[in-house]
């Protein structure tokens, strides 16, 4: 185990700073009520104080401590991540890695389908979701696991589409395995290192669709602590209080910078055509 | 070839049609119409008098009749390019179409020909130069730009201006055509913020291809005969990584049209993005689903060019 961390971090140092970029994202998420000093939603303060000893990141124009909610900003960017993808990329590499192997109508309707959804450029996709099911949290979870469940299907389908074409596969049906079994069995535990590269890339991504809706008013409702939100407050006041623009902006590009390099290692890790040096 | 063409064609077409039909269920889905917008607006009194204008305007728009009937009716005058009359604008969606559009598209050009400029070189460096320290740098680059989100880089970039140059880009739109100098001053800052977002995966596909494709025994055989490195990166590996690269491009570029909202909305330029946040926002349903329609249309299109292009490209795929 130690011997497997010291290689991944010598051979893969990008990825090693973005794992422990991820753990302190983890931490401060799950202690953000014991780390935040004041309650993300407290209107409490005088409004655009400059950040300073007592506020170490300033106050907004509601006079809310930003560094609390910031913190708190990692607890809700990280639910709706994760969330989100656990469900859409789950669904959609059930649905692809499936219709897929089955074939015939069942793939061909469903490949359509996926069409149809990609067709539409992903924001305004959610953006009209978001519209028609009202601004909350759990439905802007709801809206991005609309928006990744159909890539998570087209990914996962071809490459279940080179797994069902392995001689282990034909073994399992010749030896007349049911086709549950081949597709539960054989199937999907060979589609998983996609499946978690797709996690782990499709993260960061929800992170930011989720910051972009809050942007164009789409998102969270306003109390709530999205880095999204507090980041179009600022832009409004970018003048007067450059500091809500910077501490919400960095929060939320350290956060995808380190989900990105994690995800790029896995995905090196993953795929043996990119190892080694130059011919 | 032919029927690989007529293949793609006629994939087309239902997939156009299935993502109008989804447009047009989504925005009926939303709670509140015009009806009720422009009544409520007004702030009459009673409230059986509101509800009677409601199902007045519902009437004269046609909004009281059953959805399947308003979809044919709007997706029948669509093909034909009648987009109906926008209800807020009062004039004929067509006419705001022709006014955005070809903003939104020149936007997106630069933004491509930005990108391209930037990210391809960027993706060869890092794949000659693979684990040493220009491509960990390179990779440094163009994955922090995927991860600052589009609208911070925005916000930066326009406090830059403001902050050190005491400069804002203009905020009133002009035509290309009418001052090319005007038009850039306000478009190429989106257009860099927006270029050096989407040029991390471009950069990264560059890579990955070129190392690739440095692997082939075509590549040793040209290194063998003792050509210069430079003729064996630049005209064996790199043309030859190209066709995916480009594929992905083009796919970025249909792409982009919808993807854009956030750059118009900081930066006021009046494009589709713009119209469309508040067309969606004053339930205008024919201007709503006209946009998102060309937006899908131009991004199917794109598509259709690029895996043409492919096929024409690569023998390979045509005879699959």
């Amino acid at each position: 185990m130690r011997r497997a961390l010291a290689g991944f971090i010598t051979g893969q140092p990008l990825g090693a700073a973005g794992a422990l970029v991820v753990l302190v994202l983890i931490l401060v998420a799950l202690l953000a009520p014991a780390l935040a000093p004041h309650g993300p939603k407290d209107a409490a303060f005088a409004p655009y104080v400059a950040p300073g000893r007592e506020f170490p990141m300033g106050t907004d124009q509601l006079g809310r401590d930003l560094l609390s909610r910031v913190i708190w900003g990692a607890r809700l960017s990280l639910y709706v991540g994760v969330v989100s993808v656990l469900f859409g990329v789950t669904l959609g590499a059930l649905w692809g890695a499936v219709t897929g192997y089955l074939g015939g109508a069942s793939d061909t309707s469903s490949q359509r389908v996926v069409d149809c959804l990609m067709a539409l450029p992903p924001i305004i996709l959610a953006l009209s979701l978001m519209a028609a099911l009202g601004q909350s949290v759990n439905n802007v979870i709801l809206a991005l696991v609309i928006l990744l469940t159909p890539t998570a299907a087209r990914t996962i389908r071809s490459v279940a589409l080179g797994v069902a074409a392995t001689p282990f596969i034909e073994a399992a049906q010749a030896a007349g395995a049911s086709q549950s079994r081949i597709i539960f069995r054989y199937l999907i535990p060979n589609c998983m290192a996609s499946y978690i590269v797709l996690v782990t890339t499709n993260i960061s991504y929800a992170i930011v669709v989720e910051a972009s809706l809050s942007f164009i008013g789409a998102g969270a409702p306003p109390d709530e602590p999205s880095w999204g939100g507090m980041l179009t407050a600022g832009i409004q006041a970018l003048e007067t209080a450059p500091w809500m623009v910077f501490f919400p902006g960095l929060a939320i590009s350290l956060a995808v910078f380190g989900l990105n390099l994690l995800g790029d290692s896995i995905r090196d890790l993953t795929d043996p055509r990119l190892r080694g040096g130059l011919g | 070839m032919s029927s690989y063409i007529l293949h793609r064609l006629l994939l087309f077409i239902p997939t156009l049609f299935g993502a109008s039909i989804l447009i047009f269920v989504l925005m009926r889905l939303v709670p509140g119409d015009i009806a009720e917008i422009l009544v409520y607006q007004t702030g009459s009194e009673s409230s059986t008098v509101q509800k009677r204008q409601i199902q007045q305007i519902r009437r004269e728009l046609g909004l009281d009749r059953p959805v399947v009937t308003q979809y044919l009716d709007w997706i029948g005058g669509a093909v034909r390019g009648d987009f109906g009359q926008s209800y807020v604008q009062r004039r004929p969606v067509i006419e705001i179409l022709k006014e955005r559009f070809p903003r939104s598209m020149e936007l997106a050009a630069l933004t491509m020909l930005i990108a391209m400029v930037w990210a391809i070189p960027l993706g060869v460096i890092s794949a000659v130069r693979q684990n040493g320290p220009l491509d960990y740098l390179a990779r440094l680059v163009s994955l922090s730009g995927l991860s600052l989100p589009l609208f911070f880089t925005g916000a930066l970039i326009l406090y830059g201006l403001v902050r050190f140059f005491r400069w804002l880009p203009p905020l009133e739109f002009v035509s290309f055509t009418e001052n090319p100098v005007e038009n850039l001053k306000q478009l190429i800052w989106p257009a860099l913020a927006q270029a050096y977002y989407i040029s991390a995966p471009i950069t990264r596909l560059t890579r990955s291809q070129m190392l690739e494709v440095i692997r082939q025994d075509y590549v040793r055989t040209a290194r063998a005969k003792g050509l210069a490195e430079r003729a064996v990166v630049y005209r064996h590996a790199l043309r030859n990584s190209l066709l995916p690269v480009i594929t992905f491009i083009g796919w970025w570029g249909g792409r982009l049209l919808g993807g854009l909202v956030i750059m118009e909305i900081i930066f006021v330029v009046p494009g589709m993005g713009n119209a469309l946040i508040q067309a969606v926002s004053q339930r205008d349903y024919p201007a709503v689903q006209a946009m998102i329609f060309l937006m899908a249309l131009v991004f199917l299109l794109v598509n259709l060019a690029v895996d043409l292009l492919y096929a024409w490209l690569d023998p390979r795929i045509r005879y699959a």
